[in-house]
């Protein structure tokens, strides 16, 4: 079980919180102005690295606030929790961003 | 490596009498049953991924589209990823059409395997039950067994004595926290061994001229003017004028080398035994509410299986408290278990889709094509999947029975949502 530092109310087990997925993904400013492919990509594409994750995760059974967590998908090992809006922390030992800008390339039927 | 001496084709009948012939001298002259060649400079079709789906792509493109100059990559050794860590139940009774029909062909094939392949795959049609607990779930039950009878796929509703007639170790007290209130049942489903699924379909498409390479990790693709020409491994660049790509839950890493991205999240699925107990539990039986699902193995340890861990991994592991929560669920139906001692578990990487369905398509790349997204319930569909993605690589384009699982319906918002059927339960 992973052990999860909430920001608010310090290291609790794994049970007391909820997962939420891919952090920083912003809802489109204007979604009218979106294509197909864009609004799928919004929905449906996911960073699923081998690595470096940023990671939304919910206090459910606690402080009920969400929160994000950098954590190595590889060994599960966390390698920092921050506030929803706080600046993002880096990746240790690793000198380039973490996800790369994403392609839009089409996919063929 | 060919072993001085040995013949290039090594495959020999399994027979009665060649059993009885290898038991005059202690079983220690069977010849081994694929090679393991070095690769060649380039091949027809390379398959990168040795698990059970990719095994059986290569075996259907070398039998039904004489497709034969096929090497398959693995990282690892042959069917040691998610072929070997799942719970072995095969059904085909899901509720949409494109997946009803997609499922019973694999069902279809693996009725034949055993014979089709010359190796025991212990196929036991024991019969699959879905437990229903409220009436929620009664109702989309009995519209699940109408939905299968219409596709053609066996499917029966039992009442809660018929259930209790079926697998007499349940409780179905109306008592119980989550009372059994009635069951699918679909009698034609059952188990299959996963191992000899996987040896079984590598003898064979070795037999037919696959080059089955093995600790081979596919590093990188070649891509020129948007075409495929090659794939960069541990063993070196090899050449290849169309690639398969079944690597369960590390495709979205394959597919970021290759320049595109898939709509999948990684995810551990985690499944246990008991130790081995007499016979007691005859068939499978799978609960959505109290989530469990749980067979017999024919060594007596009872297979138990539920659902992934919520959060994104690659470790081929998970946490406990999901064991926990399965073993709950466990004793909840069959107080007998109640102080059976668990043996071992583990935990695959499984790759889940947002609508619980495969993706079986081509790419944005020309001549690379993707197999990927059966997320917690891939076995079943082992023959099936390899069956339609030999027909995409070898045709380009998708089978009839695939056509509905393209990577474009997370554009075109025409999914095939499974959740009902697939996301929970396998």
């Amino acid at each position: 079980m992973l052990l999860i530092r909430c920001p608010y109310c310090g290291l609790r087990p794994e049970v007391e919180f909820s997962y939420g997925g891919e952090a920083h993904i912003s809802r489109p400013e204007d979604p009218n102005a979106l294509n197909d492919e864009e609004w799928g990509d919004f929905l449906f594409m996911r960073a699923n690295q081998k690595g470096a994750f940023r990671e939304r995760w919910v206090h459910t059974h606690g402080c009920r606030r969400w929160f994000n967590v950098l954590r190595d998908t590889s060994s599960h090992e966390i390698h920092a929790t921050y506030e929803v809006g706080a600046p993002k922390p880096d990746v240790p030992g690793a000198a380039k961003p973490v996800r790369k800008p994403r392609a839009r390339k089409s996919a063929k039927p | 490596m060919v072993l001085l001496g040995e013949p290039e084709k090594a495959m020999k009948r399994f027979s009665a009498l060649s059993l009885a012939r290898n038991a005059f001298t202690h079983h220690e002259n069977w010849p081994r049953q694929w090679r393991s060649p070095e690769p060649k400079p380039d091949y027809d079709v390379i398959v990168v991924g040795g698990g059970g789906h990719g095994l059986a792509t290569a075996f259907y493109l070398a039998k039904e589209h004489g497709i034969t100059n096929v090497a398959v990559l693995e990282k690892g050794w042959i069917g040691g990823g998610n072929t070997g860590r799942n719970t072995t139940i095969v059904r085909s009774n899901y509720l949409f059409d494109e997946s009803a029909h997609l499922y019973e062909k694999s069902l279809q094939l693996f009725e034949q395997l055993s014979q089709e392949l010359n190796y025991n795959i212990m196929m036991s049609q024991r019969g699959v039950m879905n437990l229903a607990h409220n009436l929620h779930d009664v109702r989309e039950s009995k519209r699940r067994v109408y939905a299968n009878k219409l596709n053609g796929v066996d499917a029966d509703w039992l009442e809660p004595e018929e259930v209790k007639a079926f697998c007499p170790i349940i409780d179905i007290s109306p008592k119980a926290r989550y009372p059994v209130m009635g069951a699918t049942l679909q009698r034609r489903a059952g188990v299959a061994r996963h191992d000899a699924v996987a040896w079984g379909l590598a003898r064979a498409a070795d037999d037919r001229g696959v080059d089955i390479i093995q600790n081979c990790e596919v590093t990188g693709f070649r891509i020129e003017n948007g075409a495929v020409t090659g794939v960069e491994t541990t063993k070196g660049t090899i050449g290849a004028r169309k690639v398969g790509i079944v690597v369960a839950g590390h495709t979205s890493v394959l597919c970021e080398m290759a320049g595109f991205r898939v709509p999948l999240t990684s995810h551990p699925l985690q499944a246990l035994v008991s130790e081995p107990i007499k016979p007691v539990h005859p068939c499978v039986v799978m609960s959505n509410a109290v989530h469990v699902y749980v067979s017999q193995s024919d060594k007596g340890e009872l297979v138990i299986g539920a659902g992934i861990d919520s959060y994104n991994s690659y470790a081929q592991r998970g946490s406990f408290h999901i064991i926990e929560g399965q073993m709950g669920a466990l004793k909840e139906l069959f107080p007998i278990f109640s102080r059976l001692r668990m043996m071992r578990s583990w935990g695959g990487i499984v790759d889940t889709a947002p609508d619980a369905s495969a993706i079986i398509s081509k790419t944005p790349v020309d001549n690379i094509f993707i197999n990927c997204g059966w997320g917690t319930g891939g076995f079943k569909a082992t023959p099936g999947s390899g069956w339609v993605f030999a027909y995409t690589i070898a045709k380009g384009e998708p089978h009839p029975l695939n056509a509905g699982f393209t990577l474009d319906r997370f554009t075109s918002g025409a999914l095939i949502d499974e959740h009902g059927a697939a996301g929970v339960a396998h």
